[in-house]
């Protein structure tokens, strides 16, 4: 059963953000909810004050430059995502993801903003952002701040957002020349939340090159999506061959701290990243070269 | 305290006061007694419970109604014009595309979104359009011939 609670839906950034500083701690956001209602109906959240902020059309945009890159207000939903023709402007890994978040219908209504701020370890596009070096923007009624994706989830279901704070953006840097970046989940259930996800971004000094720059992320491995950088590290500088990335996929799995429940074991997790790393790894790397 | 809701239901406009917390799912069984919408898993996994909102699919066991203020709404009671049923309504009748009965609202929800969105889609969208439905009576494959013949122009609407 639902708690009751007080309902705010502000229809404008600011607005919001007068009620955050306002109601501070005893608040919460909601957007699209997809994830928030099942906690709530639950009892694990019970907040006093509801701040709907699925209304706030000026967070819901997808803007796409060469020299910028690609921003993406918060409240842009999954399918939304899915569905621009922007995304085929090298971020075709944000689709591919998108895609196979979750059913239709979660897509259709459950925002990207709301899926990061959930912080769940499993969440799909916290991993590919983080390959491919995205930003977060955040406001609060004091200003505005920037922190790199990978620094936003503390833990299980924490994020840096202070309570007065509201994550408004995503930033994703254009992406360099033979850069090629993909992203697998294991799941039983297809668009199913991942037993484990794999992203991973490889840049190329040219065509057929050495490698000049790799990122390994690793979703529902860890309490929050962590980076494998010591499997990294040994791809940086060197040419790819089949058993680098089987050796960057043994590193990768011995750095990742993944817990026992239902969906999985422990030991099977790290099997699981050992091979997907592999796996994933060669298909960014087929990407890089096919720039 | 109750909040203001208005919101279009299968055309019909309505203005009804709700607590915040009531889902949208309960204002269509509760409120209006629409209950051809079913109320199933309650944790948006199973799709029992899915309307068209703004044209698209949702889980309206997972929305609260208040965010649904001002949109329009489609359930299963909306789908026939008067007493001519829809399309897919005929071809899920003609082809058995339903046992229980109780996902059967939801696939018609998704199914109707879906074909409005993309009418002519592959066989494998018409598999994935229906992914967000369980139907524990596994009787997928002829809800997907069904919703196929739709899709081959085998049923025209009736005027």
């Amino acid at each position: 059963m639902i708690k009751d609670f007080k309902y705010f839906a502000p229809k404008t950034l600011k607005e919001a953000l007068t009620l955050l500083d306002k109601y501070r701690d005893e608040n919460k956001v909601i957007a699209g909810g997809q994830s928030l209602l099942i906690l709530m109906r639950h009892g694990l959240v019970a907040p006093e004050y509801l701040i709907n902020i699925k209304g706030i059309s000026e967070l819901d945009y997808i803007k796409s430059d060469v020299k910028e890159g690609l921003k993406i207000g918060a409240l842009t939903t999954h399918r939304t995502i899915e569905k621009s023709p922007v995304m085929k402007n090298g971020y075709s890994v944000l689709a591919e993801m998108e895609q196979k978040l979750a059913s239709i219908q979660t897509r259709n209504w459950g925002t990207i903003g709301g899926n990061l701020c959930h912080a769940d370890p499993a969440g799909d596009p916290m991993p590919v952002l983080i390959a491919l070096k995205a930003t977060l923007k955040i406001a609060s009624s004091n200003g505005e701040r920037t922190m790199a994706a990978e620094d936003f989830c503390l833990d299980y279901f924490e994020t840096a957002l202070e309570p007065d704070e509201l994550l408004t953006e995503i930033q994703i840097p254009p992406v360099p020349p033979y850069t090629g970046t993909a992203y697998t989940k294991f799941n039983i259930i297809e668009n199913d939340t991942p037993t484990v996800g794999v992203a991973v971004s490889i840049t190329l000094a040219s065509k057929d090159g050495n490698c000049q720059d790799a990122r390994i992320v690793l979703g529902a491995a860890a309490p929050k999506p962590i980076r494998a950088q010591k499997a990294e590290e040994i791809l940086r500088g060197k040419k790819l061959t089949d058993s680098l990335l089987k050796e960057a996929g043994e590193i990768a799995s011995t750095e990742c701290e993944p817990i026992s429940d239902i969906h999985a074991s422990a030991e099977y997790r790290q099997e699981l990243v050992r091979v997907l790393v592999k796996r994933v790894a060669k298909e960014a790397l087929d990407r890089a070269q096919q720039y | 305290m109750s909040e203001e809701l208005r919101l279009t239901v299968n055309g019909q406009p309505y203005q009804i006061y709700v607590k915040p917390k009531t889902l949208l799912v309960e204002v269509l069984r509760k409120h209006l007694g629409l209950t051809g919408t079913k109320r199933s898993c309650d944790s948006g996994s199973c799709g029992a419970c899915t309307v068209v909102l703004n044209g698209m699919a949702v889980k309206s066991c997972s929305i609260l109604a208040l965010q649904a203020d001002g949109a329009e709404v489609i359930t299963i009671e909306g789908l026939a014009n008067g007493d001519k049923l829809h399309p897919l309504q005929r071809a899920f009748l003609d082809y058995g595309a339903y046992q229980c009965g109780f996902c059967t609202a939801g696939m018609l929800a998704s199914a109707k979104a879906f074909l409005d969105e993309n009418p002519n889609p592959t066989e494998q969208q018409i598999r994935e359009c229906i992914d967000g439905n369980i139907c524990r009576c596994t009787g997928y494959n002829s809800i997907i011939r069904a919703i196929t013949a739709v899709v081959n122009g085998d049923y025209k609407e009736e005027k």
